[in-house]
């Protein structure tokens, strides 16, 4: 069945609905006036941004530090938990899968309040270290789901070929296994990557004073209202996430 | 099962134990600067039976059913569309941009475009057609505009993904018996897509009733909701129990939500 006229109006649609906003917000970082009518063309909120905002290269440094080593120790642990959930043969598999699933349907802002109170509650001081731990949290479901996903596309059967032809289990980890889920593993650290650039509402809840993160910044930053600065890391920002989103394609299908 | 152990301890120290913790404190003292008294008490949860709080409950269910029903009013035919479009790999990917644009970013285009010192308010002071500015925003339909606008991707990826894996013989089936294009979205589609469609709604329904930027930004005081109302018992009136008690309802009328949801699907799909 081939869609109809309607199924192509309301795409259409929903495509300009899309990206009016976004266009918009990108042409203003072009415009030489602080107001939003435009005057004319020019660089200046981009040397603004560039020469004159530590603040927000700080949290920017501060959200790289984060993604990097949180995606590391999510991608680290995600990875050997598919490979023992797809492996092992042991009793509870249900149980971890529960775990798992929790985290992706529970709210964001109840996984930060239970987090901060969490912190709280052992006396660990709110900062960097409370901001990693929360992504690496966050983090392990999609990392886990996404390697076993790409596992599942294999016969277990290469494993027992494995066996059979007298491979340890060392061998078989890492000359057989880790090589056919690296997609899987790279898509995951970039799952996590994306997720940890980009949480905002637990971020907010886990971060201490000093730990400001990007999202964090840009949240403070809008509600003292429109500033062409805003749009100019938000361009920089979409341009990012364009080059991304290319990158990632090909790997969506171990999410969804 | 050596592998899966790392995974499964930070799992349950950093997620369940928190989430019990939450679970205890909403039925213990409060003490007056934030923090618990260890004796038993149901302040937390008596506190939360006022006029005031059940409205800011019905808002947010309301917001958020209604968000979710106009997102999958227009996710699905968009992801019928783009299944069967020739140009399908593009479609997908200008879907997928916005997806993983940051939500901060997608808030504020909306303040931008519709805020009082937004273009429109601007362009409509300089023909002169107001004094000050119209006020689009902070009232609920600006909150409903912005969760539809941050999670229609998430819905139409889903009910993409479902589409496509169907075979499409089964509508040239349906279309040679003589049944109408229309009957055949409802009567062929739909019960085939069930899956698909259910994880849509999954997606979209609990971030929206667990909403804290979008009300805080593009809602007023008339637009709040639950999770603004358990940040401010967190930080602004240090009442630890009342939040704990609001997060723990939330925690289980969304659980409750999912499990009687994908139940009574998964019991319609065999009938």
């Amino acid at each position: 069945m081939n869609p109809g006229k309607f199924s192509r109006l309301i795409t259409f649609l929903i495509l300009i609905f899309f990206y009016i906003p976004i266009f918009v917000v990108i042409m203003f970082s072009f415009n030489a006036s602080k107001s939003p009518v435009w005057v004319g063309f020019s660089f200046m909120w981009y040397k603004e941004l560039f020469t004159s905002s530590y603040t927000i290269w700080k949290a920017f440094l501060n959200s790289i530090i984060v993604a990097i080593s949180a995606s590391f120790v999510a991608t680290v642990l995600g990875t050997l938990g598919a490979i023992g959930l797809y492996w092992g043969k042991f009793k509870g598999k249900d149980y971890i899968w529960i775990i798992s699933y929790l985290p992706l349907i529970i709210p964001d802002i109840i996984i930060g309040v239970s987090l901060l109170i969490f912190f709280v509650f052992i006396k660990m001081k709110l900062s960097l270290l409370t901001i990693f731990i929360a992504h690496v949290t966050f983090s392990l479901p999609y990392a886990l789901m996404i390697v076993f996903s790409r596992l599942q596309d294999f016969e277990y059967s290469i494993i027992e070929a494995a066996y059979d032809l007298g491979a340890t289990e060392e061998i078989a980890l890492f000359k057989v296994i880790v090589p056919i889920s690296f997609p899987g593993i790279l898509a995951a650290f970039f799952m996590s990557l994306t997720l940890s650039i980009d949480d905002f509402v637990i971020t907010f809840f886990v971060a201490g004073p000093g730990s400001t993160t990007l999202p964090l910044k840009i949240y403070s930053m809008i509600r003292f209202g429109i500033s062409p600065t805003i749009n100019a890391i938000s361009t920089l920002m979409l341009v990012g996430t364009i080059v991304m989103s290319i990158f990632m394609r090909k790997y969506l299908r171990y999410i969804f | 099962m050596k592998y899966i152990t790392a995974y499964t301890l930070w799992l349950v120290v950093f997620f369940v134990i928190p989430l019990i913790i939450i679970l205890s404190f909403s039925f213990l003292e409060k003490t007056p600067y934030g923090g618990v008294n260890f004796s038993f008490s149901l302040e937390g949860y008596k506190s939360l039976l006022t006029i005031g709080y059940l409205r800011i409950l019905w808002r947010t269910v309301w917001i958020s059913i209604i968000s979710t029903f106009i997102t999958i009013i227009f996710a699905l035919p968009t992801a019928y569309y783009i299944a069967k479009s020739k140009f399908k790999n593009f479609l997908l990917l200008l879907v997928v941009i916005p997806f993983w644009t940051n939500s901060l970013i997608r808030i504020y285009a909306w303040i931008f475009v519709l805020g009082n010192n937004g273009i429109i308010n601007q362009f409509l002071k300089l023909i002169g057609l107001v004094d000050s500015h119209i006020q689009f925003l902070y009232n609920p339909w600006a909150v409903i505009l912005v969760i539809v606008y941050t999670y229609l991707p998430y819905a139409i990826i889903p009910l993409y993904a479902a589409i496509e894996r169907l075979d499409n013989s089964i509508f040239e089936a349906a279309l040679d018996l003589g049944c109408s294009k229309r009957k055949a979205f409802f009567k062929v589609l739909i019960p085939n897509i069930k899956a698909g469609l259910v994880a849509s709604i999954i997606f979209v329904l609990i971030p929206a009733m667990g909403s804290y930027a979008i009300p805080d930004l593009v809602g007023g005081v008339n637009s709040k909701m639950i999770g603004n109302e358990i940040a401010r018992q967190l930080t602004t009136a240090k009442n630890w129990p009342a939040a704990s008690a609001i997060s723990s309802i939330l925690t289980l009328i969304t659980l409750l939500g999912v499990i009687i949801f994908v139940k009574s699907s998964k019991k319609e799909v065999l009938n």
